[in-house]
């Protein structure tokens, strides 16, 4: 199989039903992608499949061949990435376990909606955290906006 | 590779090789609790630089501080630094912080042994913590002064540079850091006076955030080790039954699946851990990848036994925790004569109340890496790779479980992705070297959200009854209090149960802050088949809830306005008073709230925390809860950073109010119903209301900050839909309450 994954193309072989979260975390070692659910309901294994945001868990590898797929690792190297700087501007990960999936979760919001409102944020941001930064990822959305 | 090992070794080979490095530690092994003072000889220093250092400053200055607690998301890998580079001087921004190594370096000199829970990373390590820094600070004072020959009282130090102002010199800490290593730990350090702090009391940044935006902080889930086999587990859904068949064969024809390996819980009995661990009957499936190991495990359909407990159900275990209620408790508290005041009282109010189990529900599932190496010429040996809140605990259950010593088990600590009490247990733990050694590999073992939300040791239930005598001014005069509860401690902290009577179970509800003369508290320890534990501030997270909502009946049958009545009865606690002022005061509490919106109140102490919340809300058009505020005012004593206890309090007010509004485990024929977040639904952005924090800094003995804020957000909430529909809500959670 051949995914491209952050501009890499990357041919492994697994089993054809795979969902693509695991293939990005065991096949390939991406880790930054975090398993939550399994059912798509938490988003901690949110990644962007040609700019739109999608849980991972749910995804067959196979289905996604071909598209642009990008994960936590391919916004930045080092953090540089807006909506990175953006949450460490704001000190918005406690735990971090969701943070991945809320950060492309957010980015895929900003990119279609550069200025969203509190009620977009909230239609938008389904994400779970069982922290509760709930109050800081809007913050941090905000700073990205008006930036 | 093993990114923990990996950067233990490269610690190791740079201080080894390079003595660039002023490491220090204080070896608590075999010390008594006050004798962490840096009285070491050479050897025990020699030792503790090799295995065990509380912080590193290399050569260009970057200080690497080792974090003794586990973090969880609660800070510590932050505020726990930041009371070394207190008194360091340290230039915070070249501070970084790892989790410390499994050693006997990093026992709590207070408990004697190593684990994260209670709220009390900060209260127990500060005083360990501050030492250490002030004697780093004074070795690398002592360096400069030899250097430049010069009285160590001419220096001074600020933002890692040591400073001769008479001279104009300057040395930064890098350049001083391979000197001062050579030197002796002074053995009684100065410690600053508050008034001199500049870190503690700022909301410095945390220091695990990089790391946590771009996918690189390693947690339990991300662990890889060389050669390694994936496993995941079903374990008997009603906790007592056996396994009674299972398709091998047919688990066997998946691609990828190595191996089946069973775990009865006769095993856990066997080596005299079933006691602590209480596990059920379980089977593992072993694979080159989870998703194989999943799909192996579905295709075993494992069957159990229903273990005697098919007639268990949300029904029958109220009605047990009601009948519970009628038998004779333990009397936990019994001040004047209750009897008497009770019959001489103008009013009687009375009230029983309910809470259900709560799945703690971590962001990352249970999972554990393990590799139990058997050698029979050498010993066995077992490395660990586990996400815990409880170290100390999980190396005891080890060596009970595999007849161990602990130097032959090698423990590394991730971070987690949450914890809130599940991950002190040990469960996970020793079921991964369990498989580990039958499977003859490294395995990582995770379980899938089912098992994870099915193979809690939950919340426990519990009920609570009220008989509240009022005299004429409509004043609480007799407080009696009968408890239903299963035991939390009788398996881990078993030695804390005096009397039968368990101090989990009656934390909150014994030690009421209120003035009333006659009090008569007792607990009747009721358990059932459902496992029980530690969840986010334990026996508060119910007693809280009882006793606040109860003072706010009391409130409206004496006929007082809640803070009032309150204030009266709190006159001889100045600190819940000033807290209860600021409560009153931040919430505008005395002014009417905007049409259509009701408050409600409570305070509580946990974890010599005192947290006062209120809640405003409003019932919208169809009839569900909109909750716009939440204010609160904490008195944790003595503030180490504001900004990580404002997202603590914002945390834990959330987890209190998910739990209140549906938060409950529902239980048919023994077992769990719900399977994931489809069916045990959480707070999402959306439903997040405002939150109005205020923290009052003074100079008292720091307190938690992890949980005191979960038990006030309970009873807040429903006093609130008190004042909004007049509906008393006496059994949670609210929205099967109100359905």
């Amino acid at each position: 199989m051949n995914l491209t994954i952050n501009n890499v193309v990357h041919e492994f072989e697994v089993d054809e039903d795979t969902p693509l979260l695991w293939v990005l975390r065991d096949t390939l070692g991406m880790t930054g992608t975090k398993f939550g659910c399994g059912v798509a309901q938490c988003g901690a294994c949110s990644v962007l499949i040609d700019g739109e945001v999608q849980r991972s868990c749910s995804i067959p590898a196979a289905a996604v061949a071909g598209r642009e797929i990008k994960t936590i690792e391919g916004l930045s190297a080092d953090s540089s990435h807006p909506v990175q700087q953006a949450w460490i501007a704001e000190d918005v990960p406690q735990c971090g376990y969701c943070q991945s999936g809320q950060i492309m979760a957010a980015v895929a919001l900003l990119d279609a909606n550069p200025n969203p409102s509190d009620d977009e944020i909230d239609q938008s941001m389904t994400n779970i955290c069982r922290c509760g930064s709930y109050s800081r990822i809007r913050k941090a959305i905000h700073r990205v906006a008006n930036a | 590779m093993i990114n923990d090992s990996k950067s233990r070794r490269e610690f190791l080979r740079s201080s080894a090789v390079t003595v660039a490095g002023l490491s220090l530690g204080f070896s608590l092994s075999g010390c008594s609790p006050s004798a962490n003072s840096a009285a070491l000889t050479a050897d025990q220093r020699g030792l503790a630089a090799d295995v065990s250092v509380w912080l590193n400053i290399d050569s260009n200055g970057l200080i690497t501080i080792r974090v003794p607690s586990a973090e969880m998301g609660q800070g510590v890998n932050t505020s726990l630094p930041q009371l070394i580079a207190e008194e360091l001087d340290a230039d915070w921004s070249r501070v970084r912080s790892e989790t410390a190594p499994h050693t006997a370096d990093f026992v709590n000199p207070s408990t004697l042994s190593r684990g994260t829970g209670g709220s009390s990373a900060v209260r127990r390590w500060w005083p360990t913590l501050a030492k250490a820094g002030a004697a780093a600070k004074e070795m690398l004072v002592s360096a400069a002064a030899q250097r430049w020959d010069v009285p160590v009282s001419e220096l001074s130090t600020s933002n890692s540079t040591v400073i001769h102002s008479a001279s104009g010199r300057q040395a930064g800490y890098g350049e001083l850091a391979s000197a001062a290593g050579q030197l002796s730990i002074p053995e009684n350090p100065l410690v600053k006076s508050p008034a001199d702090y500049t870190l503690i009391g700022k909301p410095l940044k945390r220091l695990d955030s990089p790391a946590k935006v771009n996918g690189s902080a390693t947690y339990g889930i991300d662990i890889v080790v060389e050669g390694m086999s994936y496993a995941t587990v079903a374990a008997s859904p009603n906790f007592v039954g056996e396994l009674i068949s299972m398709s091998e064969a047919d688990a066997r024809a998946v691609n990828g699946v190595q191996d089946i390996i069973e775990i009865p819980a006769s095993h856990y009995v066997n080596s005299g851990i079933q006691s602590i661990v209480a596990m059920p009957d379980t089977v593992a499936v072993v694979a080159n990848s989870y998703w194989q190991a999943k799909k192996g495990l579905a295709a075993l359909k494992p069957q159990f036994s229903d273990g005697g407990v098919a007639g268990v159900n949300n029904a029958s275990l109220t009605a047990g925790f009601m009948a519970a209620l009628d038998q004779e408790g333990v009397q936990v508290r019994n001040d004047g004569d209750i009897s008497d005041s009770l019959s001489r009282a103008e009013k009687l109010v009375e009230a029983d109340y309910t809470v259900p189990y709560l799945a703690h529900l971590t962001m990352e599932p249970m999972n554990c890496t393990a590799h139990y190496i058997s050698d029979d010429v050498n010993g066995d040996r077992l490395e660990v790779w586990a996400p815990t809140q409880g170290q100390s605990h999980a190396v005891n259950v080890l060596q009970q479980a595999f007849g161990l010593h602990a130097n032959q088990i090698t423990l590394h600590t991730t971070f987690m992705g949450g914890g809130f009490g599940r991950r002190f247990e040990a469960d996970f733990v020793v079921q991964a070297a369990m498989i580990s050694r039958a499977a003859k590999k490294p395995i990582k073992m995770l379980w899938s959200r089912e098992e994870d939300l099915q193979h809690d040791y939950y919340r426990p239930a519990s009920a609570s009854r009220f008989q509240v005598g009022l005299n004429a001014e409509g004043l609480p005069v007799a407080w009696k209090n009968v408890m239903a509860c299963p035991s939390v401690a009788q398996r881990n902290f078993s030695a804390a149960v005096v009397n039968g009577a368990d101090p989990f179970s009656v934390e909150g509800a014994v030690n009421i802050p209120y003035s009333i003369e006659n009090q008569l508290v007792t607990l009747k320890q009721h358990d059932t088949n459902i496992p029980v534990g530690s969840w986010r501030s334990v026996g508060s997270s119910h007693n809280g809830f009882y006793v606040e909502s109860m003072m706010d009946e009391v409130a409206v049958a004496g006929n007082h306005d809640p803070f009032e009545l309150r204030r009266k009865l709190l006159q001889h606690e100045p600190r819940f008073l000033t807290v209860l002022d600021q409560l009153e005061e931040k919430s505008g509490w005395k002014q009417a709230p905007v049409a259509g919106r009701f408050r409600g109140m409570a305070i509580h102490e946990s974890f010599a925390s005192i947290v006062g919340e209120v809640a405003e809300i409003s019932i919208t058009e169809n009839g569900s809860i909109k909750i716009h505020t939440m204010t609160c005012v904490i008195d944790c004593g003595k503030v180490v950073n504001p900004s990580i206890i404002e997202t603590q309090l914002a945390s834990a007010m959330i987890d209190g109010l998910t739990a209140a509004l549906r938060g409950g485990i529902k239980i048919e024929e023994g077992r769990v119903v719900q399977s994931n977040f489809d069916t045990y639904k959480l707070m999402h952005m959306a439903e997040v209301p405002a939150m109005a924090i205020h923290i009052i800094d003074n100079d008292e003995a720091p307190g938690g900050i992890g949980e005191p804020a979960v038990p006030p957000s309970m009873p807040a909430l429903t006093n609130a839909i008190f004042a909004a529909t007049g509906k008393r809500v006496r059994s949670l959670p609210i929205e099967s309450s109100l359905a």
